[in-house]
């Protein structure tokens, strides 16, 4: 019985892979294809892991298979943070048909603050040319 | 006080990914534990008497349940969105005003809101935290911080704060 619900859950793990990897190649920009990337293929290898400890129960298979949940919770979501922060300040844009984009105000703000002294001495040595 | 706290944290996990408990074990276990405390203590800014008070294990263990429904939902979101052969997206970053003061809790919240339908968190500046969204239904900010954030801050505040 135990290992029926396992195999099953397994089952929807792997279809939620998947799910994420056609997403992966559907989507339009770096930005959405992260959403998939993390949520489908996040939930789907919960799914696997859940499934691995429904078939061994309290063993050491099963122990190590549930602890690795929190693990990669907080491995794909940081991940996830950071690829897209990182994809924002090295220059990709949203695609063309987004709606709002309220963070490149921010950014560029930031990057003002950044190179403040730089920007100042590259101002002066434009002007003079 | 905080290194002690941290180091049975560290320990406890050690025991459950060994699984068993023997001398030799044991000892490895200790001096891994020992040197990631030495090396890493001063980053765990937790008080320690925060995590003997049940009450927050209890909000925990609700949260817990309200967060895997939204992450089943999250992902037959996208799986519709995906599988849609026009693909209904309208993507956008957003930005919402932050009333959780502790790191620990912000870093929660970020990760929850990344786990959630259709929003990922791309950066946190001071008080305000950008959301890259997949479908943008309302550029209201009351409405969308209510329908991001809502369901999470309150339980986020009595857990970690």
């Amino acid at each position: 019985m135990n290992e029926t619900i396992g195999l099953i859950l397994i089952s929807v793990g792997v279809l939620f892979d998947l799910f994420g990897c056609l997403g992966l190649v559907r989507f339009p920009d770096v930005y959405n294809r992260l959403q998939s990337a993390t949520k489908c293929v996040t939930l789907g290898t919960w799914c696997i892991l859940l499934g691995v400890f429904v078939c061994y129960g309290f063993t050491e298979i099963g122990v190590k298979a549930l602890i690795s949940i929190p693990l990669l919770f907080f491995a794909a979501t940081v991940a996830a943070h950071s690829l897209a922060r990182g994809a924002y300040h090295y220059g990709f844009r949203l695609w063309g048909k987004s709606a709002v984009d309220e963070y490149e105000k921010e950014v560029k703000q930031m990057e003002a603050g950044m190179d403040n002294t730089e920007g100042a001495a590259s101002g002066d040595a434009s002007g003079s040319a | 006080m905080r290194y002690f706290a941290f180091f049975i944290l560290l320990m406890g996990l050690w025991l459950l990914f060994t699984f068993r408990v023997e001398a030799d074990s044991l000892i490895v276990g200790g001096i891994c534990a020992a040197v990631t405390t030495a090396i890493f203590g001063k980053y765990f800014q937790v008080r320690v008497r925060c995590l003997l008070e049940p009450a927050r294990y209890f909000w925990a263990f609700l949260y817990l349940f309200i967060f895997s429904w939204e992450c089943l939902k999250a992902n037959l979101d996208v799986a519709y969105r995906v599988l849609h052969p026009k693909l209904p997206i309208n993507p956008g970053i957003v930005k919402i005003k932050l009333n959780i003061q502790s790191d620990i809790g912000r870093a929660m919240l970020a990760n929850s809101i990344t786990m959630t339908p259709g929003t990922i968190t791309v950066d946190i500046v001071e008080d305000h935290i950008f959301i890259h969204w997949i479908y943008v239904s309302t550029t209201d900010p009351e409405v969308y911080s209510k329908k991001i954030c809502g369901r999470f801050e309150t339980y986020i505040r009595r857990i970690f704060e």
